[in-house]
């Protein structure tokens, strides 16, 4: 059983699942959902000690009466006291969704399991079924079988389980194939254990929060058709319900517009109550216990409008900050970077992942991801101080002056969207050209970045064709408007080694071609060795040394460059290289 | 795609029989107290024996069975046991009624549940909030309280709107338009709760996609990659949605008509179904599934316009 014991799922133990349930409470809406919830459902059970008539009682002269003579909320068509049915109602009503929450999450959970964890014919015969019952208008079959069914509300509400259990069932199938794969329920394989102990030990528990927040969900859908069916005059007559109560202050709609409004009210309460509890156990549930909240302040200092740089430096970076908002203000990603590009100049920008260089390059277009910001220091670029201005400034200079190579081909076309399209639409916006003359030059540049085929690539789809051809088409797509600087993110990474260094090429000749200045980003010094001028080497948000090509792969000032050097390097004294104390220890 | 077509057309088939065959099994198995239910409780047991043994309820199921499956292949549904008309023709005056509603009123809620749904997801703040009671209430409110609420407020209370009846588009465009407006404005605020939601999603997942930045880095006008590029790839999502609201508000269409007393499918079926009028039942169910393969079917090639990739498989 140690297997087991190693191998824990990750189920909080009881007192955080204590811990969990009062977490939801906290949250205000979680909480009064709740009470709302529990007071309902009291003063159903409790129905007959709190009512204060007998809810079929009928007195000829209370017809339509008004609120407060007598009957608390008034009288109803037959002279019945409103009130006392609304309390009463709420028992059936209650039972009701009891009877479809049962059967819909008995059927649809059961099915879940064994269709997610043993898979195939079982699970194509499951959702096939589970699709049709789907596409079918639930209330229409339930009208249909009403015969069928009798007169009990009870027997359709059963059915109406059954055609809810597809909700269970497809939610249930992807949380199991979510899990059957992870660690613990191998473990719990190799241990021994059986199918069956598996699915119901492991797997139930880690499909439980879901499950609840479903089965919120369908006891309000089940409320609402039931009082739905009761509206129409299914349903014994004798009982009262909320639905009945409606068709009846709907005949006396005229006489007695205000009955209209309690069974209405009570419905909703309930229902709304059912929901906002859902809502907020999944809050919670996404949570997962931090609460995410953007900092409110925006510490952004601006800079002193910068002396102009020397007039061959393009791009100009000083202590440039980027941070991105964390549960505790905001986290930095970028911690004070400063470079300077030439024209015509191929910088490398080295470093491991996480090291913060995409994010430099990423900041000098202006399109840092969602909440990402620029927290402090200044970008120039060619006299231009990107940091003051407008997002339309910025977007004038994206494509036609400062282009972009992204690190995976395929996920950055548009799937939708012909290749072509994809060409002609930047060149039409930013160079102001009729769609002929774009066709024509994208058709141009696709024979450029040496596509077999132009004609064809251009109408294929994304999908169509080849990693390495999308990366050339991208590469077509950023020198499109004969750009002063192009940062290359990577452009290498995701190809084949014999695509690499043709794709290398290209970008070397296209370079010298239109006297681009370039950024290449990569974590390979074989790329920066080829074809870089100088490079900057990036740890941690911060650059740890900048220089020539040449000097750098000569004599590495940092350690962190050693050590990045020693892991490509083919050679012995660098291979055995160990990590050295770092700059905090020798301090 | 002509494969992939006809592949959803045969499983629409599928479904067709396997729920005609459940329906009528559990229709017709239960037909004990229909004749009782025509002819009234004063009726002898001679007159029942006489009316089961015309409408054939006499044979077994399955010679009942066999018997309307051969005529329904031929869109001959038999006679209506309550009304004096066949069942495909009382089903040909009221499906129009109820299609004209539903397909206003899912037309309505992609418009509206699109704008709502990408203002959230672009700006967040009040359309967020907005998105959010409204989903509350949506859910929470049957929709049939709602139009009687709509009734109560604006034909009770203020007399502008028609409280009750229809008037057909061939009697009067206005008359009719106007006796939609509140059954409409009924089924569309329920429906656009989840239609807004999931919209507001599928285009927060489209604007995350790595090739909208490499979009924006070539300069291409925010509005463009907003509704052209992000919208267009948001779309299989919206359309799912809308179709699942298409078969709910067919349903709940049911009730909404009784409130405002329109002749449809809905209160064709309610009728129906209070007296036991098994043929118009089998009729109701068997279109609506029709429809609802239709529908699905019709969203397919939607989708196969939006997502290239699955035109091609």
């Amino acid at each position: 059983m140690s297997d087991i014991n190693t191998a824990q799922p990750p189920i909080p133990a009881a007192s955080q699942r204590r811990h969990f349930v009062l977490s939801v409470l906290t949250n205000p809406t979680g909480l009064v959902a709740l009470l709302a919830l529990l007071v309902v459902i009291a003063s159903a059970i409790f129905a007959p000690l709190l009512a204060p008539n007998d809810p079929s009682a009928v007195q000829i002269f209370k017809v339509n009466a008004v609120a407060g003579d007598g009957y608390l909320l008034g009288g109803d068509g037959s002279g019945r006291d409103i009130w006392s049915r609304l309390l009463h109602g709420g028992r059936n009503t209650f039972l009701g969704a009891l009877i479809t929450v049962a059967i819909a999450a008995s059927i649809g959970v059961t099915a879940g399991l064994f269709a997610g964890f043993y898979g195939r014919k079982l699970d194509l015969v499951a959702r096939w079924i589970s699709d049709g019952i789907m596409a079918l208008p639930a209330l229409i079959v339930l009208l249909a079988f009403y015969q069928a069914l009798g007169a009990s509300i009870y027997l359709s509400m059963a059915v109406f389980g059954v055609m809810l259990s597809p909700g269970f069932f497809r939610l249930t199938r992807n949380l199991v194939n979510g899990v059957k794969h992870e660690l613990y329920i191998d473990a719990a394989r190799v241990s021994g254990l059986s199918d069956l102990r598996i699915i119901t030990r492991h797997i139930l528990l880690s499909v439980r929060a879901p499950v609840v927040i479903q089965t919120s969900i369908v006891a309000g859908i089940a409320i609402v058709v039931q009082s739905g069916l009761e509206f129409l005059g299914l349903g014994d007559p004798s009982t009262p319900t909320w639905g009945g109560m409606l068709q009846d202050a709907f005949s006396n709609i005229y006489v007695s517009p205000q009955a209209i409004l309690w069974p209405g009210l009570a419905i909703t309460a309930t229902v709304a109550s059912l929901v906002l509890l859902a809502n907020a156990i999944r809050d919670r549930m996404q949570q997962g216990g931090v609460q995410v909240r953007a900092p409110k302040v925006l510490p952004r200092t601006m800079s002193e409008p910068l002396p102009r740089a020397a007039p061959d430096v393009l791009l100009d970076v000083r202590d440039l900050v980027v941070a991105y908002p964390a549960s505790d203000g905001w986290r930095e990603v970028v911690k004070g970077v400063s470079l300077s590009l030439r024209r015509g100049e191929v910088l490398g920008l080295v470093g491991e992942s996480g090291s913060g260089k995409s994010q430099t390059a990423f900041s000098i277009l202006g399109l840092l991801s969602s909440g990402g910001r620029v927290l402090s220091g200044s970008i120039q670029f060619d006299g231009i101080d990107l940091g003051r201005s407008s997002e339309d400034e910025l977007r004038a200079l994206r494509g036609k002056r400062i282009a972009y190579v992204p690190q995976e081909p395929m996920a950055n076309l548009d799937p939708a969207f012909r290749i072509g399209f994809q060409l002609v639409e930047p060149m039409m916006t930013v160079l102001g050209i009729s769609r002929a003359e774009a066709t024509r030059r994208a058709l141009k540049l696709l024979a450029r970045v040496k596509l077999p085929d132009p004609e064809r690539v251009f109408r294929a789809y994304p999908h169509e064709i080849s990693g390495g051809m999308a990366q050339r088409v991208l590469i077509a797509g950023a020198v499109a408007c004969s750009p002063d600087l192009l940062i290359a993110d990577e452009p290498t990474t995701a190809l084949d080694v014999t695509v690499q260094a043709e794709v290398l090429d290209l970008l070397r000749d296209l370079q010298k071609e239109f006297n681009m200045a370039v950024m290449l980003v990569t974590h390979n010094f074989g790329v920066v060795a080829d074809s870089c001028g100088r490079v900057a080497v990036m740890k941690d948000g911060r650059i740890v040394e900048i220089n020539t090509v040449a000097d750098l792969f000569a004599a590495p000032a940092h350690d962190y460059t050693r050590m990045l050097l020693g892991s490509v390097l083919e050679d012995g004294r660098t291979r055995t290289y160990r990590l050295p104390m770092t700059e905090e220890m020798r301090a | 795609m002509v494969r992939y077509l006809l592949r959803r057309v045969a499983s629409g088939i599928a479904l067709l029989c396997l729920v005609s065959t459940v329906t009528f099994m559990m229709v017709f198995g239960a037909t004990g107290n229909v004749a009782r239910n025509i002819l009234g409780e004063n009726a002898t047991v001679d007159q029942l024996k006489a009316l089961n043994s015309r409408l054939g309820l006499d044979r077994p199921l399955m010679v009942q069975f066999g018997d309307w499956v051969s005529h329904a292949v031929r869109g001959d549904l038999g006679p209506s046991w309550t009304m004096s008309e066949s069942v495909a023709s009382a089903l040909a005056s009221r499906l129009p009624v109820t299609l004209s509603m539903v397909t206003i009123a899912v037309a309505l809620m992609a418009l509206l549940s699109a704008m709502l749904g990408i203002a959230a997801a672009v700006r967040g703040g009040w359309a967020d909030r907005a998105i959010q009671i409204v989903s509350v209430a949506g859910f929470a409110m049957p929709n049939f309280w709602l139009g009687l609420l709509l009734v109560l407020t604006f034909s009770v209370k203020f007399g502008w709107l028609p409280a009750t009846g229809y008037v057909s588009f061939s009697a009067s465009p206005s008359a009719w338009a106007a006796s939609l407006v509140l059954p409409v404005t009924a089924l569309v605020l329920s429906g656009i709760a989840s239609a807004s939601q999931q919209i507001r999603g599928a285009v927060i997942d489209a604007l995350k996609q790595d090739y909208v930045r490499t979009l924006r880095s070539r300069g291409v006008s925010p509005r463009s990659v907003l509704y052209r590029h992000a919208l267009r790839n948001a779309m299989p999502a919206a359309l799912t949605v809308l179709s699942v609201q298409f078969i709910a508000l067919l349903g709940g269409a049911a009730v909404i008509e009784r409130v405002f007393a329109i002749p449809g499918m809905g209160s064709l079926t309610v009728s129906a179904a209070l007296i036991g009028d098994v043929p118009v039942l089998m009729g109701v169910v068997v279109t609506l599934i029709i429809v609802v393969v239709l529908v699905n079917i019709l969203v397919d090639f939607l989708n196969a316009w939006a997502n290239p990739k699955v035109r091609m498989s």
